[in-house]
């Protein structure tokens, strides 16, 4: 289920994002959180509670939405357009630089 | 008079307010005086290092004093002051092979005042510590050292030193000393006098204002220790790690604390200005600090860091602090200016301080931290 | 002569007038803006390949914002203008600007700081469920992507903004359950002398109660926040309040959009060492500035909501005067006539800013009423017990000293969102006036700067 819900300029080319490897649909001119909250409901998981998150402010200023790309990299998603071939993670993935295990 | 007591301690940084703590052990009163609260310039601003590997040999015994009370110090304190024994590991670069020379005469000298340290090849290191960069030489591991958070510190040793009696005044800054018959009559701004038999000086940065009223300047120079933190991410870095460097802009070092923030400090410190109580970071120190530390471990690229900050320290020219009694009046002692280096012996050098005003001498090697070091010849 | 070299940050309504003014004085300022396009908030600007006209976008302030974005479009070229560019820190008279991994530092004559405002925010419990937005993140969703935060939306809080984004969302189509008001009614009616200053917008105001209304939008004025409910997987499913005759009552929603008004962002002018005051009519610390917009540091001007929440039709006069006080201090001839003019024009907001002031009071006696267990700050999971544990055991009661012993205000985004309602949470318990409290020192960078910084220069 979706958690935002689109209410027009629908009429734009469709993109593909893959998200925790699974290829989602979003539209050119959307955010990375516009593309991920128009087909899920969650962008990652909080540090320090159980909670999942789904970003607070959409202008870049409380930093609730950073999500991870495949390769490592951090990424803010309310300020960065989605495009197509974007391999997202929504949780760190294994920690490159671990001295666990 | 606003109080006599057995003793007066002016800064509430970490030496002040373990040492009022253990000053309250023997069973002496005490009056902490603190111009600002209670551990928020050099201890309180600090990178958090609880480490002995890298001091000199001669500290080692006053280093091994601290480590047993960090070790406690969850009991003694009654709080938690994040202390984690969780290594430290000291790196060199390929291009100052040299070094390693060093680093094992270091590991031999330290054997024998009981820090055991490992020394590992960077193969090795990378392999067991994968967040090592290419250019990583060789290391020295010390498995027993590790970090806590200074934060916490110095306020838990003064709230324990409350509860034990001492008395702290906060927001008391002193602007004048002097020994009148028997005892000291120590000033503070707002004219409340405080008087004691015993003065101990740990004033850090203030420490020269303070012990030059007495005849004895000594040459500090504040500087501000150059800090940031990164966001939060899972914990996976045990050790505290640093750079082994004659090149001060090198110098970088980082430890991440269980909750998940990578602390960096190092490069090069920026000013302080203790009369305005002020310590700024330099945006060109930040920039050059997250240079060296993606040399030093290139994965941390990828994070973001979310703070800077710095706070006043003193700094001696030998980085050697100030520790003992006055050289010109008695019953004047001094503990300060440790050069940006007092975190991890803090605690020790309370315990010695309050040992040598209880007992009149200690088994703690002070010789090389005399005050007459400074001293004109007249 | 040199040409000064101008420096503007921010490139919303201040930012905008305040570049236009230089242009006009033969100028070439440098603009630096972390948007991709200009406008700022209020008047954000959609993607490119959007099509919803002005009317729809904006309203009743359609003609100002297509005025000012046409404005921007007209400098294009006759500025160095930086869009995506992050202002992360401002020391020995130069300006430290990220884009990705591009580091530069910029030295200026004259620094102008228009850097916007964000949501004030009152803790609820609940309120890190998924599903919780900003007001203004609500209106950002809507505005700049044509979403609503969600299926069923109530909107919670109080000022001018949380009728204008409710009512803006009942227009584009999205189910608004109900608007909770923590102001009571009768606050705005003694606010009204103040607020007859701008009667245009006082009246706008009314016009969108009535839309609401007739909508089948239920609102309550008077309300007290209970608890977002929702859970740790799902996100929010409801809200329970007070009314303002003190039922019980719960809706049923998905999201909420929350906010009490705004608080200006202030960081860059407290890391350009700007000296502040406190306001006691918003409870908020505010650098200190002149009539013209000049801070207490010498070659630094302040203008629009980043100084002192005005509004926007503010911020565009206090742009331009600020860049004018600007150019007439680098010794360039500049109409005094028109300065006056502006300060008359900022002063007439500032009547009206009052009144909003009086009319949606900041509910600062929530934050001491929040329960032990509900979260205080976002970022670091901190409750208002943890802090409250934290005073007793410390006796912190200055906002940096109960920062670094709680962690409230240490995370990503600064304390912008817990700060003040942290401040006022201490004051109540500590039995103290808030401004005894202090504010939370900014420190740099003001957003995450990434550690690859600088990293192929």
């Amino acid at each position: 289920m979706s958690r935002f819900v689109r209410l027009g300029e629908t009429d734009r080319p469709i993109i593909t994002v893959h998200v925790d490897g699974k290829p989602v649909d979003a539209l050119e001119g959307d955010t990375l959180m516009v593309a991920l909250l128009s087909s899920g409901s969650m962008l990652r998981q909080s540090e320090f509670g159980p909670e999942k998150r789904a970003g607070f402010c959409l202008m870049g200023a409380c930093q609730d939405c950073w999500v991870w790309t495949e390769s490592g990299d951090r990424l803010r998603a309310c300020s960065t357009l989605a495009a197509s071939g974007q391999q997202i993670v929504t949780s760190q993935p294994g920690a490159s630089w671990s001295n666990h295990a | 008079m606003s109080g006599a007591s057995d003793v007066i301690i002016v800064g509430g940084g970490l030496m002040g307010s373990s040492a009022a703590l253990f000053l309250r052990g023997h069973g002496l009163s005490v009056t902490l005086l603190e111009t600002d609260l209670i551990g928020r310039q050099a201890s309180g601003t600090n990178f958090g290092n609880v480490r002995r590997q890298g001091r000199p040999i001669h500290q080692l015994p006053l280093a091994n004093r601290a480590i047993a009370i960090w070790r406690q110090s969850r009991e003694l304190l009654g709080a938690d002051v994040e202390y984690l024994q969780s290594g430290h590991i000291r790196v060199c670069y390929r291009e100052r092979p040299e070094l390693v020379g060093s680093m094992e005469e270091y590991a031999a000298n330290a054997r024998a005042e009981g820090l055991e340290l490992e020394l590992l090849s960077g193969n090795a290191l990378r392999d067991q510590f994968p967040f090592f960069g290419p250019d990583v030489l060789a290391g020295s591991y010390s498995a027993t050292d590790g970090h806590a958070n200074p934060r916490l510190a110095a306020p838990a040793f003064a709230r324990a030193a409350a509860r034990l009696g001492a008395v702290i005044h906060e927001n008391t800054k002193i602007v004048d000393a002097q020994k009148v018959g028997e005892d000291f009559i120590v000033t503070a701004a707002d004219g409340r006098t405080f008087r004691a038999p015993i003065l101990l000086i740990t004033a850090g940065a203030w420490g020269n204002a303070l012990s030059s009223q007495f005849g004895e300047p000594v040459p500090i120079v504040p500087k501000g220790p150059n800090m940031s933190v990164t966001e939060p991410v899972p914990y996976s870095i045990l050790p505290a790690v640093g750079v082994m460097t004659p090149l001060e802009e090198e110098t970088v070092y980082f430890r991440q604390v269980a909750r998940g923030n990578i602390v960096l400090g190092g490069s090069t410190r920026g000013p302080s200005f203790p009369d305005q109580y002020r310590a700024y970071v330099e945006p060109q120190n930040t920039l050059s600090q997250l240079k060296h530390i993606r040399r030093l471990a290139p994965q941390l690229g990828k994070l973001n860091i979310i703070r800077v900050w710095s706070g006043i320290e003193g700094y001696m020219p030998d980085s050697q602090p100030v520790m003992g009694p006055s050289a010109t009046t008695s019953g004047l002692y001094y503990a300060f200016g440790f050069s940006g280096s007092g975190f991890q012996i803090g605690p020790g050098v309370g315990e010695t301080m309050a040992e040598i005003i209880a007992k009149g001498a200690t088994d703690i090697p002070i010789q090389p931290y005399r005050i007459e070091r400074f001293a004109t010849p007249s | 002569m040199v040409e000064p070299r101008i420096i503007i940050v921010g490139a919303g309504p201040a930012g905008t007038r305040a570049a236009e003014a230089c242009v006009q004085a033969g100028i070439r300022p440098i603009v630096l803006d972390e948007g991709r396009r200009d406008g700022g908030q209020i008047y954000r600007r959609q993607p490119d390949n959007f099509t919803r006209p002005y009317a729809k976008l904006y309203g009743s302030e359609a003609g100002r914002a297509q005025a000012l974005h046409e404005t921007f479009d007209g400098l294009k070229g006759k500025i160095d203008y930086r869009p995506e560019t992050l202002v992360w820190n401002i020391a020995g008279g130069q300006v430290w600007t990220a884009s990705q991994t591009y580091q530069d530092a910029l030295p200026y004559d004259a620094l102008l700081l228009c850097t916007g405002a964000t949501d004030r925010l009152m803790p609820v419990k609940g309120w890190q469920f998924a599903g919780s937005y900003s007001l203004g993140g609500a209106q950002v969703a809507l505005k700049s992507q044509a979403v609503s935060i969600g299926h069923k939306v109530v909107f919670m809080g109080s000022g001018p903004l949380l009728y204008l984004v409710a009512s803006q969302y009942v227009e584009a189509g999205a189910h608004v359950v109900a608007v909770l008001d923590t102001a009571p009614y009768s606050a705005r009616i003694k606010a009204l002398p103040d607020l007859l200053a701008v009667p245009s917008v006082l009246w706008n105001g009314v016009a969108l109660t009535m839309k609401l209304k007739r909508a089948g939008v239920a609102v309550y004025n008077g309300i007290k926040p209970m608890e977002i409910n929702g859970n740790a997987a799902e996100g929010v499913s409801g809200i329970r309040f007070r009314t303002g005759a003190g039922v019980e009552q719960q809706v049923a929603c998905d999201a909420v959009a929350m906010g009490h008004h705004l608080r200006p962002e202030t960081q860059l002018a407290d890391l350009a060492r700007c000296a502040f005051v406190f306001d006691p009519v918003t409870r908020q610390w505010l650098p200190e500035r002149d009539g013209d917009g000049r801070s207490s540091v010498a070659g630094i001007y302040l203008a629009g909501d980043g100084a002192k929440i005005l509004g926007a039709r503010s911020a565009e006069a206090s742009g331009r005067l600020g860049a004018l006080a600007a150019l007439a201090d680098l010794g360039l001839p500049v109409d005094k006539g028109e300065m006056a003019s502006l300060r008359g024009d900022v002063g007439t907001y500032a009547k009206f800013a009052r009144g909003l002031a009086k009319a949606f009071p900041w509910p600062s006696e929530q934050a001491s009423q929040l329960p032990d267990d509900a979260l205080l700050c976002r970022c670091e999971g901190v409750t208002a017990g943890d802090l409250r544990a934290v005073m007793r055991e410390t006796g912190a009661q200055e906002a940096n000293r109960a920062k670094a012993f709680s962690r409230v205000g240490m995370g990503r985004c600064q304390g912008r969102y817990c700060g003040l309602a942290a401040a006022e949470l201490i004051a109540a318990e500590a039995d103290i006036p808030v401004e005894q409290v202090g504010r939370l020192r900014a420190q740099a960078p003001v957003k995450p700067l990434t550690i690859a910084i600088g990293d192929d220069q």
